[in-house]
């Protein structure tokens, strides 16, 4: 089983955001990365399959420049194998689709049998990488996946729907499964696999340029729509506010 | 054909993000003298096509196949990627419910044009359009603008057009038709199922405190109960809570939790992502407690604090006690 898995590195979420002058970017000098959350749950789902069985591959494949090989060692030492870094100078594609073409050209001639992804980045935040570079590549594929099987040469998926319900479904090999957050425990790298990390591949591709069909005009801080209340003091102070905006203005009895 | 909205099916009913997106392509047609027509697919065709005949719009395109009786990503993809073939519709709009995030990717990949997923604006230049977009875990907005030929595929936030604003009129229903064969459904779907939650109904709560990732551990969950206790409200939670084993699934608000509006939502720690707002943006009253300032939950907080929610929540707990 050869199973590639899409890592983005995003942002933290306590991150400062503060954007270049064009505005139509964020000063990256500035910025705290990390892993994007779902990704980790992409991964050991990976892991877990390749375990499994006890055989195959687990492939890290990102895109970005040269600082997003942080989260590329940081998943080769949780255990993947060997990594691909489809390096782009500084500005990186803002059209999903560009980034899945170039995903795809990558992949072709690997033969993947699954592709694993996050269900959406938490920077862009599109949604649609695994299920274009699966389309692309002919792959069946599945969204929001909650848990995974293999059976045979099919793949069996719990996929979420919305209020509350799940549907499993199964399909053939290969496949591009997005996975949702919490669909499974993602482990943290050990000593050893820290260690070892520094010895495995990364295969550095540099891409083709490719003409975007959407490009980000602006990026800008949202107005807020709604007149909000600061309540602000010490702790003591907040508190005897907040009692008194829900006795008085909210009205709870 | 200019505008092609495509009408999910909700047990026979449309999805309230397909009414949404009828009052979206009214606004388009408006601002850019565009037509606009519906379509309806798949086994409840017919009763979603006399739902979208009463608005103004100029066609509701009706599409049945035995392939399309019951959803699959192939299919559905297969089927509209056909439609805008031979209707040439240059924008093509969708609510963006958990559905469309499943197939319409593909047909972005099958006719390589964008797919303008989860906006939440839409904003005119002549003829031009751009699309706002929340980013950065909705803590910055873009506004992007497609480029190159027509399809142009757009999906809109829940809640970002009312479906109160879709204009009524009558529009005329037109049979259409597809080719499909079942070796393009590479999936096959059993029924769908609701897990047995053992619970929380939290849809009918007055009031509710909620709790987030900013809880820190575990061991803080009954500082948060505590608080509810004395609050007389229900304690519920976003995602990562839930995630983590801290609450069981059936606490959770959000898109795929329980949808709430309470005359209270105290939310303790919770940054505001999305998928935990479509939730609860219908609360009365909302009130956060988070120590990030840029946390996105301040835009649609009435009463905001920045601070500590543990120095906080115990001593609130004790002057409402």
């Amino acid at each position: 089983m050869k199973i590639a898995v899409l890592v983005k590195q995003v942002p933290g979420s306590e991150s400062p955001l503060p954007m270049v002058s064009s505005q139509d970017w964020l000063d990256e000098s500035q910025v705290a990365y990390i892993m994007n959350e779902s990704d980790n749950y992409a991964l050991e789902e990976a892991l877990q399959i390749r375990e499994k069985n006890n055989d195959g591959e687990v492939v890290i494949i990102s895109l970005g420049p040269n600082r997003i090989q942080k989260v590329i060692r940081e998943a080769l030492s949780k255990g993947a194998d060997r990594a691909i870094h489809i390096q782009t100078d500084g500005s990186y594609p803002t059209d999903p689709l560009v980034t899945a073409s170039l995903f795809s050209e990558t992949l072709k001639d690997e033969n993947f049998d699954l592709i694993f992804s996050g269900l959406q980045s938490d920077d862009l935040g599109f949604g649609q990488t695994g299920v274009l570079l699966g389309e692309l590549l002919n792959m069946s594929t599945a969204t929001l996946a909650m848990s995974t099987e293999i059976i045979d040469n099919k793949i069996k998926v719990k996929r979420e729907l919305e209020a509350g319900y799940f549907q499993w479904v199964t399909m053939s090999l290969p496949a591009s499964i997005s996975v949702q957050s919490g669909c499974n425990t993602p482990r943290y790298p050990s000593l050893k696999g820290i260690m070892g990390a520094k010895k495995k591949e990364i295969n550095v591709i540099t891409p083709p340029v490719m003409d975007q069909n959407q490009s980000i005009k602006k990026i800008y801080a949202p107005n807020s729509a709604k007149e909000t209340v600061m309540v602000e003091g010490s702790v003591d102070q907040i508190v005897e506010k907040l009692v008194n905006i829900f006795r008085n203005e909210i009205k709870i009895t | 054909m200019d505008i092609l909205i495509i009408i999910e099916d909700n047990n026979g009913k449309s999805h309230r993000m397909g009414l949404e997106s009828i009052a979206a392509a009214q606004h388009m047609s408006d601002k850019l003298g565009l037509s606009a027509s519906a379509m309806v697919m798949g086994k409840n065709a017919d009763s979603l096509a006399s739902e979208a005949s009463a608005y103004d719009l100029d066609e509701v395109l009706v599409l049945k196949h035995d392939l399309l009786n019951e959803y699959s990503s192939d299919g559905y993809a297969e089927a509209v990627k056909q439609i805008i073939e031979s209707e040439n519709p240059t924008y093509i709009l969708f609510g963006h419910s958990y559905q469309v995030r499943d197939y319409v990717p593909k047909i972005s990949a099958k006719l390589m044009r964008p797919f303008l997923a989860d906006s939440i604006a839409i904003h005119f230049d002549e003829k031009n359009v751009s699309l706002t977009k929340q980013m950065f875990n909705a803590k910055l907005l873009s506004d992007i603008n497609p480029s190159g030929d027509a399809p142009y595929l757009i999906s809109f936030q829940s809640a970002s057009f009312l479906s109160d604003d879709a204009k009524t009129g009558s529009a005329t229903s037109r049979e259409v038709s597809v080719m499909l064969d079942s070796s393009m459904i590479k999936t096959d779907s059993e029924e769908p199922f609701k897990e047995a939650s053992g619970g929380v109904d939290l849809t009918a709560a007055e009031l509710i405190v909620s709790v987030g990732r900013g809880i820190g551990k575990e061991e803080n969950i009954p500082m948060a109960q505590e608080l509810a206790a004395a609050l007389g409200a229900e304690l519920s939670s976003s995602r990562p809570v839930v995630d983590s084993g801290w609450l069981s699934p059936s606490h959770q608000v959000g898109s795929s939790g329980q949808s709430v509006s309470p005359k209270m939502y105290l939310s303790l720690g919770i940054s505001g992502a999305i998928q935990h707002v479509v939730g609860m943006k219908a609360s009365k009253n909302i009130v956060a407690i988070n120590k990030d300032p840029e946390a996105p939950i301040f835009e649609i907080a009435d009463y905001a604090v920045i601070g500590d929610l543990l120095e906080i929540v115990p001593k609130l707990t004790e002057a409402l006690q």
